[in-house]
């Protein structure tokens, strides 16, 4: 049985099933767009509670219809935009969160284990964010340029655009 | 271009398209936050220490808390089946919400009734509604949701109560006078229960018939509020509501005593 004829049909007994389908790629789009873990990690949980409140006012016909995927994108690129304006309206309790202990090597270098990792975050966060959506979507999360265009609202010649542009970005800039 | 520099490009490409795994602890709070599983934890009551689970939507179950936690866990996964952690205490809007129900104080029941049946739900709502310091009886919770016939099966519901004392079942005794039974550790916890909160236990009447007040006109079931404040001189008792009628008295708003 297809997770969308199980979500129309029982909601509540198939959600488990969709958070672990979903999660990896949902908190690796959000860790390349937030370059934090912990914000990644808040972005991930928010974006499948709200999936879920969304999913509870579908009707059946408009769940068995749903491209999950993109969707989820869609919900995960408004919760970063929404974290980052609540990150820079309130930048003192960010600076709170923070546990002096764990600054040493910096908050987020537990995210960046491998030496590509860590390079990766660095780049990443050199990318003008207008490239930054295109090519985490289209590599990490996985979408094809149709998928991305729709999700970004930008014509599929733009983000393929974009997105080789971001490659070369990152491949020069080691 | 040196061999290690080459590598790291290769790397950080590799990583754009190698997935993280998320963190183990995502897929728990996401689940607790839409109410798809729940956290429990002791909870002082006047009946002595009970568990008490809770998720977003609501207080899911509580139970008389045993020494060993697991038997709690495993009637919580018998009755409610859903994921149950141990919660650090349970937060204020739990403990605001059960204080809220002993206290008598008005405001939402956050009672989480997902796995009663549709009649159990409406005797526990209805029950819900009782205030604090007054009682009424199986049959009147019966005929307040609209089904008179069904006594017995309010009495199976309120014993099958996923949430004692945050749905005052106590409040619902026999129309004899009798007290009688509770599930979160039998009547002598109901009779504590009531007491602590003003009810004259071993005054109960028999709901034989209405009480009223020849200076108000107004007939009441006997455990009304209004009833008590009645005195002797000016009380009056009917058979029935005919003869209440008969005799010029309108029902209590309060406790609705007729249909």
């Amino acid at each position: 049985m297809k997770l969308n004829d199980r979500l129309a049909a029982d909601l509540d007994g198939s959600f488990e099933a969709f958070v672990r389908s979903h999660q990896d790629a949902v908190y690796s789009a959000a860790l390349r767009l937030t370059l934090s873990r912990t914000d990644a990690e808040d972005v991930a949980q928010d974006v499948f509670v709200r999936a879920y409140k969304a999913l509870c006012g579908f009707d059946r016909e408009r769940i068995l219809a749903l491209s999950t995927k993109p969707w989820l994108a869609r919900i995960t690129l408004n919760v970063v935009r929404n974290k980052a304006r609540t990150n820079g309206r309130r930048p003192q309790t960010t600076a709170l969160d923070v546990d002096p202990a764990d600054t040493a090597p910096g908050p987020d270098s537990k995210a960046v284990e491998a030496d590509g990792h860590a390079a990766l975050i660095d780049k990443l966060a050199a990318l003008p964010d207008i490239y930054r959506g295109p090519v985490v979507l289209r590599h990490a999360y996985g979408l094809s340029y149709d998928e991305v265009a729709e999700v970004l609202g930008r014509p599929v010649g733009t983000v393929k655009a974009q997105v080789s542009r971001a490659l070369q970005t990152l491949k020069e800039s080691s | 271009m040196n061999a290690t520099a080459d590598r790291s490009r290769t790397d950080s490409l590799d990583a754009l398209d190698s997935l993280d795994a998320a963190p183990p602890a995502l897929l728990d709070n996401v689940l607790h936050a839409v109410g798809l599983a729940d956290e429990y934890a002791p909870w002082p009551s006047p009946v002595g220490d009970v568990f008490v689970a809770w998720n977003a939507r609501g207080i899911s179950c509580l139970s008389l808390a045993g020494p060993d936690p697991t038997e709690f866990e495993s009637y919580f996964r018998t009755r409610v089946r859903r994921p149950l952690r141990v919660g650090d205490g349970p937060p204020s809007r739990v403990r605001a919400a059960l204080d809220r129900r002993l206290s008598g104080k008005s405001g939402p029941t956050f009672a989480d009734l997902r796995i009663v049946t549709p009649f159990e739900r409406d005797v526990l709502e209805c029950t819900a509604r009782i205030p604090a310091g007054e009682a009424r009886p199986y049959g009147w919770v019966a005929r307040e949701i609209g089904r008179p016939g069904a006594v017995r099966a309010v009495g199976t519901a309120l014993k099958h109560n996923p949430v004692p004392l945050l749905i005052p079942c106590h409040r619902v005794v026999r129309s004899d006078g009798r007290i009688g039974e509770y599930a979160l550790g039998g009547p002598g916890n109901k009779r504590l229960l009531l007491t602590l909160e003003g009810v004259p236990v071993d005054d109960l009447e028999p709901v034989k018939g209405f009480v009223g007040s020849d200076t108000t006109h107004i007939f009441c079931l006997p455990w009304c509020r209004y009833d008590r404040k009645v005195s002797e001189v000016h009380r009056v008792s009917f058979r029935n509501q005919a003869e209440a009628e008969a005799a010029g008295y309108r029902p209590c708003k309060h406790c609705r005593p007729v249909a």
